[in-house]
């Protein structure tokens, strides 16, 4: 293939491949895709989408979330309850957990989870950041909305540890039930930590 | 053993890695068709069956089916979560280090039920005991015994005399401990204290329940620790990852917190 196709195809298509999910076959087609020109416009739209992507964004230095404006607009909201921080491992979580429209602090990305599978390590995510954030800062209450995975856990019980000498309070995200879930078909693991997670009702 | 079109066995999840949209690839060691790799279709999506079971280090009974190129993951049924394990950095990395010398160390689809046992149990160990090193010790020398690569501590591998209590050398490439006397420059080895040789021969030779009481001075466990990664390191021709990351751990734990014990049980253990 590769004697045969120009260089700027093979370009895109290299570039394309290096997309987390997208094998060389995906690649081939997305450009093939945008070579043809069937829908007029859309290389453009898309070039000039990826010109934006990275000249019009950045990290705020206080949350290290992706913004346009630095800080960002939720760290410069003085609605919002600037005592409270969310910590999530990427910003797409501080995406689902505004959908939930049930909080309104700040939040702190951390940029992924330790792992010592893949080797990410403490000093790879934003975590001194966020430890001096709470002992310079005036918070209540830090929430750590990592993961319920291997990674997540482990990294919220690293913070716990880091955080034990400071005054705020430290919680976890409740692990329950999945809403419209039958208890019949949940996995025990599942189960077993909504049990140890229940709520006093009377 | 030649897998049916459908069929269970016990196993621990050794690797996983998201696999398309929602899916999970495992790599599991199961007890009786040794590794093998297998998707968990769904098990990312928080309302799946699987999703809980289908986490690092846990032990399942799985149905599987083979598949064209992978086994498909048909329904697990958790046996042992390892709880305190997965929400233990310290503990997480041992299991980690574990699993990747286990990885590195066994072939694929050859059924190994004592290398089995020998996993179950060390994760296990992990999870309960306050010794983690030692538990790593133990897990090391069982597994070169059981691969093939058991180091003789007895007797001098050059001049196959008996090996005295006093500093030795040990050597991968030659299979073991090596008397002063014996050593030529041209042998690759490290120095073994008389200290470290007496535990080491503890190791190999006793069951756990026996070894799981010693008490090891914290300067004699680095030493411990030294020789066998330098042993295995060798043997494997190549660095160890979670090795890598623990001492790595070790670094930015004494740089950032210089009271503040990095596990939540035993500060020491580190
Ligand atoms: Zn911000």
């Amino acid at each position: 293939m590769s004697n045969v196709l120009p260089k700027p195809v093979l370009r895109l298509i290299n570039e394309f491949g290096r997309l987390p999910g997208i094998g060389p076959k995906t690649a081939s087609r997305l450009t093939f895709y945008l070579l043809r020109g069937n829908d007029a416009g859309l290389a453009a739209d898309l070039s000039a989408a990826l010109a934006e992507l990275s000249e019009n964004t950045q990290y705020c230095t206080a949350c290290h979330n992706i913004t346009e404006q630095n800080p960002c607009e939720v760290c410069s909201d003085t609605e919002r309850d600037q005592q409270v921080i969310c910590v999530v491992e990427e910003p797409l979580d501080v995406v689902a957990i505004e959908r939930s429209r049930m909080f309104g602090g700040v939040y702190h990305v951390l940029h992924g989870a330790l792992s010592p599978v893949e080797g990410i390590g403490p000093d790879d995510l934003k975590i001194g950041e966020l430890i001096g954030r709470v002992q310079q800062g005036d918070f209540r209450e830090v929430i750590l909305a990592t993961n319920a995975t291997l990674e997540g856990d482990t990294t919220a019980s690293y913070l716990q540890m880091r955080l034990a000498d400071t005054a705020v309070r430290v919680t976890r995200l409740a692990r329950g039930l999945p809403v419209g879930g039958d208890i019949e078909y949940t996995d025990e693991v599942t189960l077993g930590r909504a049990l140890e997670g229940r709520r006093e009702l009377k | 053993m030649k897998r049916e079109r459908s069929y269970r066995t016990e196993a621990i999840i050794i690797r996983r890695s998201d696999f398309g949209e929602a899916d999970r690839l495992l790599t599991l060691l199961t007890r009786d068709y040794g590794k093998l790799r297998a998707i968990a279709k769904g098990a990312r999506k928080p309302q799946s069956r699987k999703t809980g079971h289908v986490e690092l280090f846990m032990r399942s009974q799985f149905m599987l089916a083979k598949g064209r190129n992978l086994d498909i993951v048909t329904q697990v049924e958790l046996i042992e979560p390892h709880r305190v394990l997965s929400a233990d950095l310290v503990r997480a990395t041992y299991a980690a280090y574990v699993v990747e010398l286990l990885d590195s160390f066994t072939p694929e689809e050859e059924r190994q039920v004592a290398i089995y046992e020998l996993l179950r149990d060390t994760l296990g160990r992990l999870d309960t005991s306050d010794n983690v090193r030692l538990v790593a010790r133990y897990f090391e020398l069982r597994l070169l015994s059981l691969v093939g690569y058991q180091p003789q501590l007895f007797y001098c591998v050059v001049s196959g005399e008996p090996i005295e209590q006093a500093d030795q050398y040990i050597s991968p490439e030659e299979g073991g401990l090596i008397a002063a006397a014996h050593l030529s420059p041209a042998i690759r080895a490290r120095q073994v204290s008389a200290g470290a040789v007496k535990v080491l021969r503890f190791l190999q030779t006793r069951a756990w329940d026996t070894v799981a009481h010693l008490q090891l001075r914290d300067d004699l466990h680095r030493e411990l620790e030294m020789v066998m990664h330098y042993y295995i390191q060798y043997l494997l021709e190549k660095g160890v990852k979670s090795a890598e990351f623990l001492y790595r751990l070790r670094r930015e734990t004494i740089s950032l917190t210089q009271n503040q014990p990095l596990s939540n049980d035993s500060p020491n253990m580190l």
